[in-house]
């Protein structure tokens, strides 16, 4: 059933984004009549003109799903399911082409000629100027230098010359410009007759259903010329870049240089100098030798003699566009970016489908991160994301019984009899217990990523509120108490939750402990601040009142101060559980082994975007339906709130 | 011989920033005796809700005491029930809760005290109210619950401060009789504070005109519209020729009190 759906993801899409977009004009024409329907009977400002309006939601949830999956390339994928095979082969005859382009002005604005030429005459331009300041060559010794770098010089404008330009490397580049434009021709004439593509690239998975984004080989007509173009054109390349400029000019000129330079090299080796002088002049020679090995092999061209080959790429990349026929039409209006790219090994998605995964592959992740199943393939990291487990009761009561509870037991740890066996006594079998050491039959608790960030914001929000409503009351209520904790409190509060982390988790350890501390600490603040808010709240004449009817302090706190604070201490919880969601995510990406944040930010560090836009959706579907069962509560616990 | 004493009774507040002394009180002296109506009246100032406070225990007298039964009043007690003017109910509980508050501080039998919230409830005109939340009843019907509340704890004196001054004229009235009812039923000791020169003269047997820096007790009077209130509609009372000269010599002395203070600043 997976498996089925997961096939058929693009035609599920489809069908899903004609329901959509059905359900935009629907709603639309629905909102469009109710607005008329009230035009006449509200009033701009009026806040009831806010209450219903439904229909709103559903368009904007529709156009919300629509520009998802266009931006995405869902629409494309839906209704083009073999466009991107296709592109991906105009995207390999690219990349063959690409080594050619990249020495033509129509890929990188200069020929690589003209690049060659004006960097190398520049820097021997530099080392002549340097020479003249250069106190390590005597006299003469500079005049042959410079004699050289001359010569060397020259070597450029030969190259540069037509005149010079050998009958043989003229044959082959007219070899090349032929051969781009039969190349051409062939893209021109269209894929021909009975062309079928091979079982093997029939068998390939669908565009988007496995790890690999997108199948390889072709699977159309023509997207099996332009497989085959792609090939003859790396052959094409190949043959190009073989191709130098070895004329007769330069041929005696390079073998004279070589010879120079070896003599300089030797009295560098062997004269007298001391060891400052030698280092300079090795330096100066190998850099002259430097700029005449980059000109010694032949790649600087005349710029006319690679005219002809760049009108040819100019006009192949025209016969690509011919050769495209339909699919420009649909890659212009439903590949928004700059399309498909091959790499060495794979075609990728470019642009916003890059970041932005299709809405069908989001709920795919999913289902495979929600399958409990961790050892064939589910949850992530061996680690379910939501499941449940058999925890050792042991394990719970090791945590809370610390070890020092034997230690400070009276008697002595048991020691080896004589015959070298022990008898484990009391004491031991207390440290047993505080370490988890025994038995004690298991429970099943839940577990899996989700589970552990919601167990530690749970955690840390309920010491947050045992711990922090009490001291916010008598805050509210006693000038010690807030005179006191007041600026301890008002010191921490103000530092972000983040700020924290990093010395907490050094304290506290990177497992659940660090985390739930830091957590804790928000909590507590928050906590603090609206016990104590709802608390110094309280009507006078209520207190009044309840001491008139008898009540002692104590009861006058347990039945009127709390209760009066309850509406802000229930919001306090409200705001908590938002802050702690938000800083344990962000804590969790900094360290720990398991929990949501942790596994966006593993989805970070290998570029799984869906795997971050699942762990995103998870974080905000828990947030709204924390906010959710919070509103609840408030509704029901203090129906009372603004009618006091 | 549970009789309310006054003796020379001051209060003064100092301000702690600037040092500043009003003398909310001076040498206040009077005595109510066990089942006395006692309406306050005076322009605003005059110390009246201060007096109130100190009798019920909220605040300290700089000087003089106040008894009741002979014992020196220092703090609130059960023995003088409070009503105020917004009610002060706990909205979070409903209407039985509220009533039996004091009953379940004291930490009485429940059953008793389910008996007794029926009772009231019944006497103050609230039956099968008891479930409803406080919030959603009427300003007259909370003012009844606040009623409920203080005389189930069986107090010998019953406080009140400004209790109908939020009320429609109309509410205000019903609850005027209800006030003279339980009175009469009850037999407690009543001292009412008030800005309605009306509702003083209805519902005081005695009355206080109280004056302003220092306050002070400026007239008192003795009436006889309360005992008449229980025979005859209020409405006929406000009709007699010596209702309406009272009531102008009371309005002119308090308004004479007014235009003094607007004078003096």
């Amino acid at each position: 059933m997976f498996e089925w759906l997961s096939d058929n993801r693009a035609s599920i899409a489809a069908v899903l984004i004609l329901v959509a977009l059905g359900t935009l004009i629907w709603s639309i024409v629905v909102g469009r009549r109710q607005a008329r329907l009230r035009a006449n009977d509200e009033v701009f400002g009026d806040p009831v003109r806010t209450r219903g309006g439904w229909y709103w939601s559903v368009t904007g949830v529709s156009a919300l799903f629509l520009v998802w999956s266009y931006y995405s390339w869902g629409v494309a994928r839906a209704f083009f399911p073999d466009a991107a095979n296709e592109m991906c082969q105009i995207a390999k005859l690219e990349e063959a082409i690409s080594p050619i382009k990249a020495a033509l002005p129509i890929g990188s604005r200069y020929y690589k000629s003209t690049l060659l030429a004006s960097r190398n005459a520049a820097q021997l331009q530099e080392l002549k100027e340097q020479l003249a300041a250069e106190t390590a060559f005597s006299g003469a010794e500079k005049v042959t230098l410079a004699a050289l770098i001359t010569d060397v010089r020259a070597l450029i404008a030969n190259s540069s010359d037509p005149k010079n330009l050998s009958p043989e490397t003229r044959d082959k580049l007219a070899d090349i410009t032929a051969k781009l434009k039969e190349l051409a021709a062939t893209l021109r004439a269209g894929p021909p007759a009975g062309l079928s593509p091979s079982a093997e690239a029939l068998a390939q998975p669908k565009w988007g259903t496995t790890y690999t984004e997108i199948p390889m080989l072709p699977i159309t007509a023509r997207g099996m010329l332009f497989d085959a173009a792609s090939g003859r054109a790396a052959e094409i390349a190949s043959e190009f870049n073989k191709i130098r400029n070895n004329n007769p000019a330069n041929d005696a000129l390079i073998a004279d240089i070589k010879t120079r330079i070896a003599a300089l090299k030797k009295t560098n080796k062997s004269g007298e100098f001391d060891e400052k002088t030698r280092a300079e002049r090795e330096g100066f020679v190998k850099a002259v030798e430097r700029i005449f090995k980059r000109l010694d092999d032949g790649l600087i061209f005349p710029a006319a003699a690679l005219r002809d080959v760049d009108a040819a790429i100019a006009d192949l990349g025209a016969a690509e566009q011919d050769a495209k026929g339909g699919l420009r039409v649909a890659e212009a209006l439903f590949f928004p970016g700059p399309g498909i790219v091959k790499s060495r090994t794979q075609c990728t998605e470019q642009g916003s489908a890059r970041w932005l995964p299709k809405p069908t592959d989001v709920v795919a992740k999913f289902g495979q991160l929600a399958n409990p199943d961790v050892e064939n393939g589910g949850g992530y990291r061996g680690f379910p994301l939501l499941w449940w487990d058999w925890l050792p009761v042991s394990n719970i009561v090791a945590f809370f019984v610390p070890d020092w509870i034997a230690d400070i037991w009276p008697g002595e740890y048991a020691t080896h009899g004589p015959d070298g066996t022990i008898t484990p006594n009391f004491k031991d079998k207390l440290l047993a217990i505080a370490r988890g050491d025994v038995s004690l039959g298991s429970i099943p608790m839940l577990s899996g990523h989700i589970w552990d960030s919601l167990f530690r914001v749970l955690v840390a929000l309920g010491l947050g509120i045992f711990l922090g409503v009490p001291l916010g009351l008598f805050m509210g209520v006693s000038r010690f108490f807030k005179s006191f904790f007041d600026p301890l409190i008002e010191l921490y509060r103000p530092v972000p939750p983040l700020a924290w982390a990093p010395l907490i988790l050094t304290i506290f350890g990177i497992q659940d402990d660090g985390k739930i501390f830091l957590l804790f600490m928000v909590a507590f603040a928050i906590m603090v601040i609206s016990a104590r808010t709802g608390a110094s709240g309280v009507q006078l004449s209520k207190i009044r009142a309840s001491h008139s009817l008898g009540a002692s302090d104590r009861q006058i706190m347990w039945h009127v101060i709390f209760p009066n604070a309850l509406p802000e201490i229930l919001t306090g919880i409200r705001i908590s559980v938002g802050v702690c969601w938000g800083t344990l995510v962000a804590a969790e990406m900094l360290a720990g082994t398991t929990g949501v944040g942790f596994v966006e930010n593993i989805a970070r560090t290998v570029s799984d975007y869906e795997l971050i836009w699942v762990t995103i959706l998870i974080m905000g579907v828990l947030g709204l339906v924390f906010d959710l069962m919070m509103r609840w509560i408030i509704k029901k616990t203090i129906p009372w709130r603004g009618m006091g | 011989m549970a009789d309310l004493v006054c003796e020379d009774l001051s209060m003064t507040f100092t301000n702690p920033q600037t040092g500043a002394v009003v003398e909310a009180l001076k040498d206040i002296n009077f005595t109510l005796k066990k089942g006395e109506l006692l309406s306050v009246l005076g322009p605003s100032g005059c110390g009246k809700t201060t007096l109130l406070n100190v009798i019920a225990g909220f605040l300290k007298a700089t000087s003089g005491r106040v008894t009741l039964g002979g014992e020196t009043i220092t703090a609130p007690g059960v023995e003088r029930g409070m009503v105020f003017q917004q009610g002060a109910l706990f909205e979070w509980l409903p209407v039985s809760r509220n009533v039996d508050f004091g009953l379940r501080m004291k930490g009485s039998d429940p059953k008793e005290s389910a008996a007794l919230v029926e009772k009231w409830l019944e006497i103050v005109g609230l039956q099968g109210f008891g479930d409803t939340p406080t919030y959603q009843l009427s300003g007259g019907m909370q003012q009844r619950v606040a009623l409920a509340r203080c005389l189930i704890n069986d107090p010998e004196v019953i406080l009140m401060d400004e209790p109908l001054g939020a009320l429609d004229a109309l509410t205000r009235e019903k609850m005027q009789s209800l006030v003279l009812e339980l009175w009469k039923e009850t037999g407690k000791t009543i001292m009412i504070i008030t800005h309605s020169v009306e509702e003083a003269l209805l519902l005081g047997e005695r009355l206080f005109v109280m004056a302003p820096r220092p306050g002070r007790v400026h007239r008192e009077y003795r009436l006889p519209f309360a005992e008449r209130g229980l025979e005859e509609s209020l409405r006929e009372i406000k009709h007699d020729p010596y209702f309406s000269e009272m009531r102008e010599e009371i309005l002119t002395m308090i308004w004479d009190m007014e235009e003094e203070i607007m004078g003096r600043v």
